[in-house]
C-alpha cells in the first residue's frame, strides 16, 4: 500500500480557476473509438482550461506523475480526468490530488470508457462528439466545485455475522482471532448450515464437520 | 464449529434473526429477535434423557425426513451449542403444561416452559452477510418423478444416506426395500442451467459433488453400476480433474444427455429414457435408484435483508458485489461484506476463502478505530430557510430537525446525513445546498450539454448506485446503443430537482430521462419515492402547459441491468427522433415567457 504523504493543502483561487484536463486513451480501450487528441484539442479552447492533454494511461504511475508535474508547473487548482467510470478510479485520482496538495474533491471525471467508447464501438464520430460533450460538462461543473473536508467519527470495533454456515463460521473465527468481537446470528438451533448435512467433501474427501 | 462455541470473542445467538438495522458504517444498531429455546443452553449437557420420554415423534429435518426425532431434540450430535431444543409448536402443551415428561426427566432442571422470545440490541461497526443457500426443490420437474417414485432421491438425501451418522448408519439403501441398490443413476443440472425451471446459472458444486458421491459409492460397494447423466462436467478447480479421472477409471459411466422421462418398473426400479448426445441415440437405462443433483437458490431471507441494509441483487437473486473483480466481497453499502453462497453458488473451499477475505476487509475498515465520514452532505442556508419542515419530512434518515412552530431554521445532523440530496430537491425556498451536487453545478452541466445542437441530445440523470452503475455494466458487457445520450450523475435520483428538468426543456432538450434504483432497492432507504412523486407532478404541469409529458421519462434500472439500460437508451433515442424542431421551439417559447 502506498504510504500516505501529508501535503499541506493549497487554497483554490476564488476567481479564475486553473483547470487541467487529461483525456485518457486507456491503451486502445478508449482511443480505438474516441479520437482522444481531438477531444483534448477542443477542450483546450474552453475558458479556464490551462492545460488539456491526451494521455496513454492516466491511472498508471507515469500518467499520474505527469498530471502531478503539470499541477506544479501550471499551478493548476483542479483536475478533470476523462477516462473510465468514477466508480472505478475516483479514489485513485482523489489520492493523487491530495498528494499534490489539492483538495481531493476538486476532481471531476468524465466517463469515456464504460459510458462512451465501449458502448458506441461502431460509431467513432458519434462517440467522439459525445466525449467532447462529456468533457465540456465536466469542465463546466469543476469550475464550481468547492473543497470539502472529511470528518472522523468513533467506530465500534465489532462485527455482526449473519448466518452460521461454513462461511459465517470462518468469517467469525478470523475476525475473533484477530481481536475483534463478533456477534454471530443463526436462525436455526445450531450453527453448521448445509455443510453439516454433507457427508465427505471434495476435493479432500474428508468429513464436513 | 466447536471453536465458535467456546471463543471468548464470539457471542453466538442461535434461533435468532436480524429484524432491523439502523445507523451507518462504523455504528450500526442491530435489533435481533432471539426465539425461546425452552432449554437452558448453558446448563444442558445433551444427555438426551428428555428426548427418551417425549411422546411426540416428528420427521427429522436434519435427515430430511429419512428418520424421526422427538419434539425435544438435538439437531445432530455435533451441534453447537450442544443443547437440546423444544419445537414448541409440536410440544403437547407448555401453557398450560399438559405432559411435562421431559421436565421430570431432566436432573439438572434445564427445561423451562416460561422462557419467552427476547429482543436484543447490538451495536456493530461492520456486517458480514453469510446467509447461505437453499437447495432447489425438484418437485416441479415432474419428468424425473421425485415424490412420485420413492427411489428417486435428491443429492442432499443421498448425503444423509451415505453418512455414517445418518439414518442408515452410512449404508446406502433403497427407500422401498431397504436393500443396497445394484445400480444408481445421477441426473445433473437439476434446477441449474435452465431458462424455464430453477436458475439459469451453473450452481458450481453439483458436478464435483456427484463425482465425489460416485467415488464414495465405489469405495463402499465396488460392484455397483453407476451412470451419470450430464450436460457437461465442470471440473475446473484444483485437483478436480484428478477426481473426475479417478471416477471414470473406476468404471463410472458418464453419459452426455439429460433424461427426457423417468418411469417406474415392476421392481420399483426406474426406467430412464435419455438421448445420448455423444452417440445421437435414444437409450433406455434400468436403474435401482436415481439421485437428482440439486442446484442452489438464494436463501429465502435474501430479499428482506436486501431491503433492510439497502443492498442490491443480481437478476438471479444472489447479492450483488460492489465490483465483480476488484471488490468481490464488498457490498455497495459501506461496511457490509459478503461471504459464501449469499453472493453466488460456491463450494466449501471458495466459501472459506471468501469468508477470510470478508473478515480481512472488515478489519481493514475497523482497525483505525475511527471512520471518516462522507463530506457529501447537505447544508442549510439559515437566512433562506422558512422553517416549513419539508426537508425533515422527506429525509430518509431523520437527519434534519426543524421546529415548525417556533420557526427556527432547519439543522442537518451531518453524521446521520447520507447525502442523497432529496431535501435540496424538495426545498421550496432553495435554502438547502447539497455539497458537491449543488444546483449551480448541475445546472451548468445542463447548460454545457444543451448550448449546441440540443435537438440531437438525450439528457439523462442517473443515480450513482443503480442506474449509473447499470450504464457502466452495459459498457463492461459491450452492449451497443445510440451515442446521443449524455448522463449527469447524482448520488440519488431523489436529488433531481424540478428546476433541472424545466431548465433542460427551456434549453431545448427534446427528451429527458430520470433514472434510479427500483422502488424498494433505493440506496437511501426510500428517497426514490420522492423522485416518483416529483416526476408525476412535473408530468401534470407539462400537460397543463401543453408540453407532451412523454418527453420526460422515469425508469428504474438496477446496477445489474446493463441490458435494460441499453434498451432504455434505444427507447429514449426513438422518442427523441419523434420530437421536431417546431415542438422544441414551442416548448422553449412556453417556458421562456
Amino acid at each position: 500500500m502506498e504510504a500516505t504523504v501529508l501535503v499541506k493543502e493549497t487554497e483554490p483561487a476564488a476567481e479564475n480557476p486553473r483547470i487541467g484536463v487529461y483525456v485518457c486513451h486507456c491503451g486502445l480501450n478508449i482511443a480505438q473509438t474516441v479520437d482522444c487528441r481531438r477531444v483534448a484539442e477542443s477542450t483546450a479552447l474552453l475558458s479556464d482550461v490551462i492545460v488539456s492533454k491526451d494521455i496513454g494511461y492516466a491511472c498508471s504511475e507515469p500518467g499520474q506523475q505527469q498530471i502531478k508535474d503539470d499541477i506544479r508547473e501550471y499551478e493548476l487548482d483542479r483536475v478533470v480526468v476523462a477516462s473510465c467510470s468514477p466508480r472505478l478510479h475516483e479514489p485513485t485520482f482523489r489520492q493523487m490530488l491530495q498528494s499534490s496538495g489539492l483538495n481531493p474533491y476538486l476532481l471531476e471525471m468524465a466517463n469515456l470508457r464504460e459510458q462512451c467508447s465501449w458502448v458506441h464501438m461502431k460509431d467513432p464520430e458519434g462517440a467522439t462528439r459525445k466525449a467532447q460533450d462529456l468533457v465540456k460538462m465536466a469542465v463546466s461543473r469543476i469550475r464550481l466545485l468547492q473543497p470539502l473536508q472529511e470528518d472522523t467519527l468513533p467506530l465500534t470495533p465489532r462485527t455482526l455475522v449473519i448466518g452460521g454456515g461454513v462461511a459465517g463460521i470462518q468469517a467469525a473465527l478470523d475476525l475473533a482471532d484477530n481481536g475483534y468481537d463478533v456477534v454471530l446470528v443463526e436462525k436455526r438451533p445450531t450453527i453448521g448450515g448445509v455443510m453439516a448435512q454433507l457427508d465427505k467433501t471434495f476435493p479432500t474427501m474428508d468429513c464436513s464437520i | 464449529m466447536t471453536d465458535v462455541g467456546r471463543h471468548p470473542r464470539i457471542t453466538l445467538y442461535t434461533l435468532s434473526e436480524v429484524v432491523d438495522v439502523k445507523g451507518y458504517v462504523g455504528n450500526f444498531d442491530v435489533r435481533i429477535l432471539k426465539k425461546a429455546r425452552y432449554v437452558n443452553e448453558k446448563e444442558c449437557t445433551a444427555c438426551g434423557e428428555c428426548a427418551k420420554v417425549c411422546p411426540v415423534v416428528r420427521p427429522d429435518e436434519f435427515n430430511l425426513g429419512l428418520s424421526s426425532r422427538r419434539a425435544i431434540f438435538s439437531p445432530f450430535p455435533q451441534a453447537v451449542p450442544s443443547a437440546y431444543v423444544i419445537n414448541i409448536a409440536e410440544c403437547l402443551g407448555h401453557n398450560p403444561v399438559v405432559c411435562a415428561k421431559c421436565v421430570e426427566a431432566c436432573d439438572k432442571g434445564c427445561i423451562n416452559f416460561h422462557m419467552s422470545d427476547e429482543e436484543i440490541v447490538e451495536t456493530v461497526g461492520s456486517i458480514v452477510v453469510a446467509t447461505g443457500l437453499e437447495v432447489y426443490d425438484p418437485t416441479e420437474m415432474d419428468e424425473y418423478g421425485y415424490t412420485r417414485f420413492p427411489n428417486v432421491v435428491t443429492s442432499l438425501e443421498f448425503e444423509r444416506l451415505i453418512n455414517a451418522g445418518g439414518p442408515t448408519g452410512g449404508e446406502v439403501l433403497r427407500p422401498t426395500d431397504r436393500k443396497p441398490p445394484r445400480s444408481i443413476g445421477f441426473v445433473q443440472c437439476v434446477g441449474s442451467r435452465s431458462a424455464k425451471r430453477g436458475g439459469s446459472y451453473c450452481s458450481n458444486i453439483c458436478c464435483m459433488n456427484t463425482v465425489k458421491s460416485t467415488l464414495m459409492l465405489k469405495e463402499h460397494y465396488p460392484g455397483v453400476d453407476i451412470k451419470v447423466f450430464y450436460i457437461d462436467i465442470r471440473a475446473f478447480g484444483k485437483g478436480f480433474e484428478d477426481l473426475y479421472t479417478r471416477s471414470r477409471r473406476l468404471g463410472v459411466h458418464y453419459l452426455r444427455g439429460l433424461p427426457g422421462t423417468v418411469a417406474e418398473g415392476p421392481d420399483r426400479g426406474l426406467i430412464v429414457s435419455v438421448e445420448n448426445t455423444a452417440t445421437g441415440k435414444l437409450e433406455t437405462h434400468h436403474l435401482d435408484m436415481l439421485v437428482l443433483a440439486l442446484g442452489m437458490k438464494p436463501a429465502s431471507s435474501t430479499q428482506r435483508l436486501q431491503e433492510m441494509l439497502g443492498l442490491q441483487l443480481t437478476p438471479d437473486g444472489f447479492f450483488l458485489e460492489a465490483h465483480p473483480k476488484l471488490q468481490p466481497v464488498d457490498a455497495a453499502t459501506r461496511g457490509v461484506f459478503y461471504a459464501g453462497c449469499a453472493e453466488s453458488p460456491k463450494d466449501i473451499k471458495e466459501s472459506v476463502t471468501q469468508a477470510s477475505a470478508a473478515a480481512a476487509r472488515a478489519i481493514r475498515l475497523m482497525h483505525k478505530g475511527e471512520i471518516t465520514t462522507e463530506p457529501i452532505t447537505s447544508m442549510v442556508v439559515a437566512e433562506a430557510c422558512k422553517s416549513c419542515g419539508k426537508c425533515a419530512e422527506v429525509c430518509p434518515y431523520n437527519a434534519i430537525s426543524v421546529d415548525v412552530k417556533r420557526k427556527t431554521p432547519a439543522v442537518v445532523n451531518t453524521a446521520a446525513c447520507a447525502g442523497c440530496g432529496t431535501c435540496a430537491a424538495e426545498c421550496p425556498f432553495d435554502a438547502i445546498v447539497m455539497n458537491h451536487f449543488t444546483d449551480d453545478q448541475i445546472l451548468h452541466q445542463v447548460h454545457a450539454l444543451l448550448e449546441e445542437d440540443s435537438k440531437e441530445k438525450v439528457l439523462a440523470f442517473a443515480c450513482n448506485w443503480c442506474s449509473y452503475a447499470g450504464a457502466d455494466f452495459a459498457g463492461v458487457s459491450r452492449l451497443q446503443y445510440p451515442p446521443n445520450v449524455r448522463i449527469i450523475r447524482t448520488m440519488c435520483s431523489g436529488r433531481v430537482d424540478e428546476k433541472f428538468v424545466w431548465e433542460g426543456f427551456r434549453m431545448g432538450a427534446p427528451v429527458i430521462l430520470v433514472s434510479g434504483c427500483h422502488i424498494g432497492d433505493c440506496h437511501y432507504i426510500d428517497a426514490n419515492h420522492w423522485t416518483e412523486k416529483r416526476v408525476a407532478k412535473i408530468h401534470k404541469k407539462m400537460a397543463k402547459l401543453g408540453i407532451r409529458p412523454e418527453r420526460l421519462q422515469l425508469e428504474w434500472i438496477s446496477a445489474a441491468e446493463g441490458v435494460r439500460f441499453a434498451e432504455v437508451m434505444k427507447r429514449m433515442e426513438a422518442l427523441r427522433e419523434q420530437v421536431s424542431f417546431d415542438e422544441i421551439a414551442e416548448t422553449v417559447r412556453i417556458l421562456t415567457e
